[in-house]
């Protein structure tokens, strides 16, 4: 299978304190990956460097077919090159209702005159429809985010990225705070989505892991400390010493 | 949807509009009862121009989350391009009627030097300094209205915008921004004629109508101007760029990551905004009369976002309800038509004491009615703002709280 996302070397310090040591990750095209580690193993530092926001020390970041660097592109670029990315806290224009939110993330032109003359032709708003349907908010397309609960933003949120349309999906601790219920509708939609696209899970919760029985990442001090099967990283003893074993 | 039925309160706001041109208009003393005295159309006139000024600083603070205390810059910037052909053409006609009363017809060039040294004389100068290149056409000041405070803008607005500056430390810089033009203006050799200013606006070239007329005209352009730019404001924050601008207001690391360039969209509201502004200037000072340096001086710029944060953020009309009380208010009380208020130990006189009262009623709308004035309407409408536990809506100092958040 050839590589979507492919990280090497990546080296982040902050303030004197090494953040991502040395990381390489790699992903391929339709793939979904967790990554697990304890707090504060640079799990969501790593999705920063990813997505422009931090700028490595050093290292490589090459994306897509024609491998292509990342590290110059700006967070817009980056996203607009196909990297999507949902927020450890739930991140949605809490302003402005669930149809704004998702009209707003809809792939289109995002050039200021583009958006300026921009109005909602039926395709969008059926395809913001569907996608209101698959995260489970049809009859709440004119609500104001705001006022959806905890998990209902967080789909929303999952809907913003799919509608996105992006190649490669990071996800940042979508369980957190769910419901076992909601917990099933989100893997539901992250395996949903991985048919098509590479998705990436950062979450603490096990079982959530279990379910989407995919490759697993173990990150530990910003570095990766064990990579394989589920079964086969919690039998590693370092993962256990670590992470496990608490 | 049609865009007035998405938008009754601007069907709304243009009827009263209108109303109050019309109402205006028939108790004027140049076409109808009198009631209206001139100077106090001229008021009402230059009144509408600073709700114009207040809805471009609602676009661009109260939808876009930039507190920027540089827009009277622009606001002053429009006015003195306008100002330099109302000058120059009218110097012309006195100047031309003068020379020609000589026994030989003036040359083009004594003309010229002669129109040098009445609008110079006072910095002790009678050259033109390039600035003043275009002042004898009128399309072309025209056109700097907007393209002087446009490009103003947007350099600052690039330079600020591509290095990220964001929230308090913006609201300096356009601070400064606005310091350093009004500095450089007072300069006698800044080629403005320093802190004389441009005079003399209220006359129109080659127009003979008396001022009840001028400034009856001038009253109906301001309320065009405030007519359509709260049409155009109503419709860019109606759609997709108007989520986008709320968007970066409450979260702009977000908008980034859908793959938004927040530094284009921001340049582009500062940059149109300060157009805005630009116009509502060009039309307030002919009303004025004159323009001096002092009139951007960074205090007007703060008394703008006072204006706005009073009349309500994040709505327009509450922009414009903001400036118009406000203003009218201030110019009673430091007119000297309120009466003053004896204590018997003390006499309060409000031309004193009235800035300590705005001040007071500022900071106690931004600590206990946030939604300003316009917040009122809420209890009509009973729009409900989202339950959010106080959180804030917004990444920035600058972005607004939960209980502000009203669109
Ligand atoms: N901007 C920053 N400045 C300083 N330290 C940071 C910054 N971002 C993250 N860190 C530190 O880097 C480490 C990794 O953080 P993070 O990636 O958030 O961990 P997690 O795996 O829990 O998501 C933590 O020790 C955190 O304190
Ligand atoms: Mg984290």
């Amino acid at each position: 299978m050839s590589t979507l996302l492919e990280v090497s070397g990546v080296s982040v310090t902050f303030d004197g304190f090494k953040a991502i040591n040395n990381l390489s990750f790699s992903i391929g095209h339709a793939e979904l990956r967790a990554i697990i580690g304890p707090n504060g193993a640079g799990k969501t530092t790593f999705m920063d460097i990813v997505t422009g926001k931090t700028r490595p020390d050093e290292g490589r970041i090459v994306w897509g077919g024609k491998s292509r660097s990342l590290l110059n592109m700006s967070e817009a670029r980056i996203a607009c090159e196909g990297i999507g990315r949902k927020f450890q806290k739930p991140t949605v224009f809490e302003d402005q209702s669930v149809q704004e939110n998702l009209l707003m993330a809809l792939k289109k032109d995002r050039g200021p005159l583009a958006v300026l003359f921009y109005r909602p032709q039926a395709a969008d708003l059926e395809r913001v429809r569907a996608l209101a349907e698959e995260i489970g908010l049809a009859d709440q397309l004119y609500r104001k985010s705001g006022e959806l609960s905890h998990g209902e933003k967080q789909w929303l949120e999952i809907g913003m990225l799919l509608a996105q349309e992006p190649r490669l999906l990071l996800v940042d601790e979508p369980a957190a705070g769910m419901t076992s219920s909601e917990r099933e509708h989100t893997t539901a939609l992250l395996i949903e989505a991985a048919k098509t696209r590479a998705v990436v899970v950062v979450e603490h919760d096990m079982e959530f892991i279990r379910r989407l029985n995919c490759r697993v990442t173990v990150l530990h001090e910003g570095a990766v400390l064990a990579e394989g099967s589920l079964d086969h990283v919690t039998r590693n003893q370092d993962v256990i010493d670590v992470y496990l074993g608490r | 949807m049609s865009f007035a039925a998405r938008n009754p309160s601007v069907l709304i706001f243009l009827s009263v509009l209108a109303l109050f041109t019309l109402l205006v208009t028939v108790m004027s003393e140049a076409i109808g009862t009198g009631l209206v005295s001139t100077s106090f159309v001229k008021i009402l006139g230059k009144t509408l121009c600073l709700a114009l000024v207040a809805v471009a600083m609602d676009l661009v603070w109260g939808y876009t989350g930039i507190l920027s205390l540089g827009h009277f810059a622009f606001f002053g910037l429009g006015g003195y391009m306008i100002g330099m052909w109302l000058m120059y053409e009218r110097t012309h006609e006195i100047a031309a009627a003068a020379l020609a009363e000589g026994p030989i017809p003036p040359t083009e060039a004594e003309i010229t030097a002669a129109i040098g040294n009445q609008i110079f004389g006072v910095v002790g100068s009678s050259d033109f300094p390039p600035v003043w290149a275009f002042a004898d056409s009128l399309t072309l000041q025209l056109a700097l209205v907007v393209m002087a405070p446009g490009l103003l803008a947007l350099i600052f607005g690039w330079l600020a915008f591509r290095s990220r500056v964001t929230g308090v430390y913006l609201s300096i810089l356009t601070q400064a921004m606005t310091l350093a033009l009004a500095l450089y203006l007072f300069q006698n050799d800044s080629g403005l004629r320093g802190n004389n200013g441009l005079s003399g606006l209220q006359n129109l070239p080659g127009v003979d109508a008396p001022q009840s007329h001028v400034s009856l005209w001038f009253f109906w352009a301001s309320a065009l101007a405030l007519g359509v730019g709260y049409v155009f404001a109503a419709w860019l924050v109606g759609g997709k760029f108007g989520s986008v601008m709320r968007g970066i207001r409450d979260n702009e690391a977000r908008v980034r990551f859908l793959g938004y360039s927040v530094e284009s969209y921001k340049l582009v509201v500062f940059t149109l905004t300060a157009m805005i502004a630009g116009i509502a200037g060009a039309l307030y000072y002919p009303q004025a009369g004159i323009i001096n340096p002092a009139e951007i001086a960074p205090i007007a710029s703060i008394y703008l976002a006072v204006w706005v944060a009073i009349g309500g953020r994040g709505r327009l009309y509450g922009a414009v309800i903001g400036a118009v009380f406000v203003s009218l208010v201030s110019s009673w009380f430091t007119g000297g038509q309120a009466p003053d208020v004896p204590l018997g130990f003390y006499t309060v006189k409000w031309v004193d004491w009235w800035l300590v009262v705005l001040g007071l009623s500022f900071v106690l709308v931004t600590l206990f009615a946030p939604r300003g004035i316009g917040g009122l309407f809420d209890l009509v409408t009973e729009r409900q703002p989202p339950e959010r536990h106080g959180a804030n809506l917004g990444p920035d100092a600058g972005s607004l709280r939960e209980k502000e958040a009203s669109q």
